[in-house]
C-alpha cells in the first residue's frame, strides 16, 4: 500500500467529481433507506438525551411536519417510546446544514456525480428568522416548510426538468470569482443559482406562483447552500473508502460533538465535543447564547470551499479578524493541512490558485494546525434562530483519535 | 432610566457584517447599553423589537435604508454615540495584517522555491526530522542544533554525502557562503581565501584575522564539532575541501579542526593534499610534523593560520607546489619504501608520512604505524630504520657498508606493488668514502628492470671529503631525484603518493557556493532575520514540535513516512 498514492488519488476522484443538480424529489422516494419514523440529522450519530436545543427542536417540528405527532408533548412522547429513529444524514448519502433535520416526506434537492455515478441529497434552505434547522417548529415554520414541499418543490423539479443539468461545481467556481466562499457566504451563487432557475421556472410555473418561487429564492442569500452542500458530499465520497488513504471525506457536527471520516478508515467516525464559534453577534446576542457548533456545512471545506477559500471573500473577512490578508492567511494556512489545490475551484487574490483541497489527518497532527470553518452560530435553546456568525475549528482529538485508528488498522 | 435613540441612513448597501461590527463598536461606548445596526428589512425590525431596540412610535425606514438604535443610560450618550457610526463605518484600508508565516518546510518552498539551504536551529530532539526533511526536500543543511546523536549525525551525513548535499553541523555555529554569513558570523571582506573548519569560533577568529590582515574570505564551511571524529569520517570536511578545490574564487584554503584521530587525519590530510590549492591546517594543538609538506602548510595557532593564508594567497598562482625534479608526470602508483641508513632521518620520515599513507609498516614503533610480520620483508608501505640492532647484527652499519642497502634497493624494486624507494645518503668524515658511487649502479639496475622512482636525501656539505656536489651528480645520474633536506623530499612524496583521493560519491554541485544565498530558515528567527538584512533571501518557517511533541503520534507519523 503507497499511502501518498492512495492520497494522491482520493483527492483527484475528489476533484474529478462533476456534480450536477438533477431534480428534486420527496426524501422518501430517492434517499437509500429512508422511511417514516426515521429522522435524519446532521453531524455524527447522536442519542436524544445528549441532542442539543436547536437539535431536539428541529427534531420536535420534523414529527409534527410528518403528522407524527400533534404537539410537543406527543413528539416527546413518541421519542421516549423509542419508535423514532435516528441516524446521521452523512449515513444516508445526505448533509443538511445546521440541525439537518430531515424526514420522509420532507422535499430534497438530489445532486449526481456524473463521473463516478454517486448520488447526493440535502434539504431545502428556508431563508432567515424562525426556521427547523435553528429548532424552531412554531406553527410558522411548520406552515413555510408545508410551502415549500406543496408548492415550490413541484416547481423546482419541473424547471430542473426542463434545465439542462445544472452544473453546481461551474457555478461554485464561479462564485468563487465573485466574492463567496461557497459556506458563510453564498450571495453570488445564490444569484447565480437564481439566474439559471428563473427562465425554467417562468416556463413550468403561473405567473403568480413563479413570482412567489423566484422571490423566495432570491430573497435568500444562502438559497444555493444546499445543494451546494450536496454537490460537495457527493464529491466528498467520491474519495471514500479508498484504501490507505488519510484524507478528510466528512467534517460535521451536531450540535453535542464533532466528528470526522477518513478516506481509508471506512465509516468510522472519530467524534469529540464540539466547540463554540468565535464570532460576531446579532443585535441582543451574545457568546452565552451560542449552541455548541452544529450542522453538516463543514462539507464545504472538507471539499476545498468554505474557510479555506477565505482569500476569495475579502467581504467577510471580520471573521478572521478584520483585513484582507488575515483572509489571505487563512487560506494560506489550509494549504500546510492539505493535500493539492483544487483543478477547478481557483482564487483570483491570489493569483488563480486553486483552494487548498483534501484534508490530510497527517497533516494536521503533525503541524497542529486544525481547519478553519465558517460558520452560524445557533441560539442554544430550539426555535430562536441564529445569532452569529464566525469561525470555528475541530478539536484536534478527533484528528489525533483517527491517526491512531489508522495506524491499528494498517499495523503501522 | 435608559434612553432609546435611532439614527436612519436611507439607502446605501452595507454588508451585514459591517453592521455587526458597527452595533457591537456603539454597544462598547461608554455609557451604551445595547445597540442595533440593521437593514431596515420586516424580519431585522422584528429582531431590534424583540431586543427592545425599535421604539414604540414609527421609524421612517425602508428595507433599503440604514437603522441605527442606541439604548443608552443619557440621551447625551447616546447622541455621542449616534454621532460615532459614520467613523465607525470608515475602514483602515485594508493594507493591515500581517505577512503568512509558513508552518512547514513544504509550504516556505512554495514561497522560495528556489532556496538551496535549510537553516535548522529547532530544539536536538527534533533536528534529526527536521534535517532529513530538509534533504527530502533537495536543500543543503546548515544545522545548529546541538544534541543530535552521532548515530543521527552519521546517518545524515552519509546520506547527504550519496546524494549530493552537504549537511553542515549538527552544532555548526558559523558558515559564510558566497559573502552572506549563515548563524553567528562575522563581515568580513571577500577574497581568495576558503575555510573549512570543525570548529565554529575558530572559523570566525581566522576569518576575523584575514579580514584584518587585509585579505578576504570565498566562503567559509563549517562541519560541525563531530565531523573530524572517527565515527563520522571527516564527511563534511571533505565534501568542503572538494568544493573549495573546485571553486574559482577560492586560492588557499585554511582546514581548523581540533586533533583528529590518525585514521581521520591522514583521510583528511589526503583530501587536503589533492586539492591541487595550497591548504593551511591547523589542527589545534597538533604536532605538524613539519612547517610544510606538500601543499599543506602547518600552523600552531588561529592568528598564524590566517596570516599564513593571507602571504599565500598573495604570491601569484600559489597553487602550484615547487619541487626540484624535472619532467614528472602522473602520480606513481604504487607502495613507498624507505630504506633508511640514519635512524632520525627515518623516524621523522615516519612521523610525517603516517598522515597521509596507510597501511605504513616499519621496524620502528608509533602512533598508526604498523608492525613488520619479518624484518626481512616490507609490507604496503614500509619505511625501515636499516641502522637498527636487527638489521646489524653481524654487519658494519650502512653508513659505511652499503651492501645490505642495496641488496634490500633490489629486493624493493623487484616488487611490482612498489612505486617510490625513498633512501638517505650521510656523507661526512668516517661514513664510506663514496655512498653514492655504491648505490648509483643499483638504482641504475633497478631503474631498467621497473619504471621505479628513487628519491634520495643527501646530508652533507661542500666540504664533505665525499663532496657534496659529486655524490649528488653520481645519484641524479643514476636516475634518482636528490633533495637536500628531508622535508623537501618528503614533500616530494607526498605529493606523489599521498593525493588523487577519487571522489567516490556524486561531487557537491559547486553552485551551492557560487549561486545567491536563498534558504529556509527553521527555528531561530534571527538567523532568517540576519539573512535578510544581508541581502540574502530567507522564508521563516513559524515551526513547532510536530504532533505538540505527542511521542506516540510522532512515532507514528515518522513510521508513516517509510
Amino acid at each position: 500500500m503507497d499511502l501518498e498514492q492512495a492520497n494522491k488519488t482520493a483527492v483527484e476522484q475528489m476533484m474529478a467529481a462533476r456534480p450536477l443538480l438533477k431534480g428534486v424529489a420527496t426524501a422518501r422516494d430517492v434517499i437509500p433507506r429512508m422511511r417514516d419514523g426515521l429522522i435524519l440529522h446532521a453531524g455524527p450519530p447522536i442519542e436524544w438525551a445528549r441532542m442539543s436545543g436547536p437539535l431536539r427542536g428541529a427534531v420536535v417540528g420534523a414529527l409534527l411536519f410528518e403528522g407524527l405527532a400533534a404537539d410537543e408533548a406527543e413528539a416527546a412522547a413518541l421519542i421516549e417510546s423509542g419508535d423514532v429513529e435516528f441516524e446521521p444524514c452523512h449515513d444516508h448519502q445526505t448533509v443538511g446544514p445546521m440541525a439537518g433535520v430531515t424526514s420522509a416526506s420532507m422535499a430534497v434537492y438530489v445532486v449526481e456525480n456524473v463521473t463516478h455515478g454517486n448520488l447526493a441529497f440535502s434539504n431545502l434552505n428556508e431563508g432567515y428568522g424562525k426556521v427547523l434547522r435553528y429548532g424552531a417548529y412554531a406553527p410558522e415554520v411548520l406552515e413555510k416548510l408545508g410551502w415549500m414541499n406543496t408548492v415550490m418543490a413541484p416547481v423546482l423539479a419541473d424547471a430542473l426538468a426542463a434545465s439542462s443539468e445544472l452544473d453546481l461545481r461551474a457555478l461554485l467556481a464561479e462564485a468563487l470569482h465573485m466574492g463567496d466562499e461557497g459556506h458563510n457566504r453564498n450571495k453570488a451563487g445564490s444569484l447565480l443559482f437564481l439566474k439559471l432557475l428563473s427562465p425554467h421556472v417562468a416556463r413550468v410555473a403561473s405567473p403568480d406562483v413563479a413570482e412567489e418561487v423566484l422571490r423566495f429564492l432570491g430573497d435568500n442569500a444562502l438559497s444555493v447552500l444546499n445543494p451546494v452542500m450536496a454537490a460537495c458530499k457527493a464529491m466528498a465520497d467520491a474519495a471514500h473508502g479508498v484504501e490507505g488513504s488519510t484524507i478528510v471525506t466528512a467534517m460535521a457536527r451536531n450540535g453535542t460533538d464533532f466528528g470526522i471520516r477518513v478516506s481509508g478508515l471506512g465509516d468510522a467516525w472519530f467524534t469529540a465535543p464540539a466547540q463554540v464559534p468565535d464570532g460576531l453577534y446579532f443585535s441582543g446576542f451574545s457568546a452565552d447564547d451560542a449552541n455548541a457548533d452544529i450542522g453538516d456545512s463543514t462539507i464545504t471545506e472538507t471539499a476545498g470551499i468554505g474557510g479555506f477559500a477565505m482569500a476569495a471573500a475579502p467581504a467577510i473577512v471580520t471573521f478572521v479578524s478584520g483585513t484582507p490578508k488575515d483572509a489571505v492567511n487563512t487560506t494560506m494556512e489550509m494549504y500546510e493541512i492539505t493535500e493539492t489545490d483544487h483543478l477547478q475551484f481557483t482564487i483570483p487574490q491570489l493569483d488563480f490558485r486553486g483552494t487548498p483541497t483534501g484534508i490530510d489527518i497527517r497533516k494536521v497532527v503533525e503541524l497542529g494546525i486544525t481547519p478553519r470553518i465558517n460558520t452560524g452560530i445557533a441560539h442554544r435553546e430550539a426555535g430562536v434562530g441564529q445569532v452569529g456568525a464566525g469561525l470555528v475549528r475541530p478539536p484536534m482529538e478527533v484528528f489525533a483519535a483517527a491517526l491512531i485508528a489508522y495506524a491499528e488498522r494498517y499495523g503501522i | 432610566m435608559n434612553v432609546l435613540k435611532t439614527d436612519v441612513r436611507p439607502g446605501g448597501y452595507y454588508d451585514s457584517i459591517v453592521l455587526m461590527q458597527l452595533q457591537a463598536a456603539l454597544a462598547e461606548l461608554p455609557g451604551v447599553v445595547d445597540a442595533g445596526a440593521v437593514m431596515a428589512t420586516p424580519a431585522n425590525r422584528a429582531l431590534l423589537a424583540a431586543s427592545g431596540l425599535l421604539p414604540d412610535e414609527e421609524v421612517g425606514a425602508g428595507p433599503a435604508d440604514l437603522l441605527i438604535a442606541v439604548k443608552a443610560g443619557s440621551e447625551s450618550a447616546a447622541d455621542e454615540a449616534l454621532s460615532r457610526v459614520d467613523a465607525l463605518l470608515v475602514r483602515s484600508g485594508g493594507a493591515g495584517g500581517e505577512d503568512y508565516r509558513p508552518r512547514s518546510l513544504e509550504s516556505a518552498l512554495k514561497f522560495l522555491p528556489e532556496a538551496r539551504w535549510a537553516l535548522v536551529s529547532v530544539p536536538g530532539r527534533f533536528a534529526t526530522r527536521v534535517a532529513g526533511e530538509a534533504l527530502d526536500a533537495g536543500l543543503h543543511v546548515f544545522l545548529y542544533s546541538d544534541n543530535v546523536s552521532i548515530d543521527d549525525e552519521v546517518a545524515l551525513k552519509t546520506r547527504a554525502v550519496a546524494e549530493g548535499r552537504l549537511v553542515m553541523g549538527p552544532d555548526c555555529g558559523t558558515a559564510s557562503i558566497n559573502g552572506v554569513g549563515l548563524g553567528f558570523a562575522n563581515r568580513v571582506r571577500r577574497g581568495p581565501i576558503g575555510l573549512v573548519g570543525a570548529s565554529g569560533t575558530g572559523l570566525q577568529a581566522i576569518c576575523s584575522h584575514v579580514h584584518a590582515l587585509g585579505g578576504g574570505v570565498s566562503h567559509a564551511i563549517g562541519t560541525g564539532g563531530r565531523d573530524l571524529d572517527a565515527e563520522v569520517g571527516a564527511s563534511t570536511c571533505r565534501q568542503g575541501l572538494d568544493l573549495l578545490a573546485r571553486d574559482p574564487g577560492t586560492d588557499v584554503i585554511v582546514l581548523v579542526s581540533k586533533p583528529p584521530v590518525p585514521s581521520v587525519a591522514r583521510t583528511v590530510l589526503r583530501a587536503a593534499s589533492s586539492t591541487g590549492k595550497p591548504i593551511v591546517v591547523h589542527f589545534v594543538g597538533f604536532a605538524p610534523p613539519a612547517r610544510r609538506l606538500g601543499s599543506l602548510y602547518f600552523a600552531t595557532s588561529l592568528a598564524e593560520a590566517a596570516w599564513m593564508a593571507v602571504e599565500l594567497s598573495k604570491s601569484d598562482g600559489a597553487g602550484g607546489t615547487p619541487s626540484l625534479g624535472e619532467g614528472e608526470s602522473e602520480r606513481a602508483p604504487g607502495y613507498l619504501r624507505g630504506l633508511f641508513s640514519g635512524g632520525t632521518l627515518a623516524s621523522e620520515s615516519l612521523l610525517a608520512l603516517r598522515n597521509f599513507l596507510d597501511p605504513l609498516h616499519s621496524n620502528m614503533k608509533g602512533d598508526a604505524v604498523r608492525s613488520l610480520e619479518t624484518v626481512s620483508r616490507s609490507q604496503a608501505h614500509t619505511i625501515l630504520d636499516l641502522g637498527a640492532d636487527e638489521y646489524t647484527v653481524g654487519r658494519l652499519h650502512p653508513m659505511i657498508d652499503s651492501d645490505m642497502r642495496i641488496r634490500r634497493i633490489l629486493q624493493e624494486a623487484a616488487d611490482p606493488d612498489v612505486g617510490l624507494i625513498l633512501v638517505d645518503v650521510v656523507l661526512g668524515d668516517g661514513a664510506h668514502a663514496d655512498p653514492a658511487g655504491e648505490l648509483a649502479p643499483a638504482i641504475a639496475e633497478a631503474r631498467r628492470t621497473r619504471d621505479v622512482e628513487f628519491v634520495v636525501v643527501v646530508v652533507g656539505t661542500d666540504e664533505d671529503p665525499q663532496n657534496l656536489e659529486s655524490q649528488v651528480e653520481v645519484l641524479t645520474g643514476a636516475g634518482a631525484l636528490v633533495f637536500e633536506d628531508l622535508t623537501n623530499a618528503l614533500s616530494h612524496v607526498v605529493d606523489r603518493l599521498a593525493g588523487s583521493v577519487a571522489p567516490s560519491a556524486p561531487q557537491v554541485d559547486l553552485d551551492v557556493l557560487t549561486a545567491p544565498v536563498a534558504a529556509v530558515n527553521i527555528g531561530l528567527e534571527t538567523f532568517a532575520t540576519s539573512l535578510v538584512d544581508q541581502g540574502a533571501e530567507a522564508v521563516h518557517v513559524d515551526w513547532r514540535p510536530p504532533a505538540g511533541g505527542d511521542d506516540r503520534l510522532m512515532a507514528i507519523l515518522e513510521r508513516m513516512r517509510r
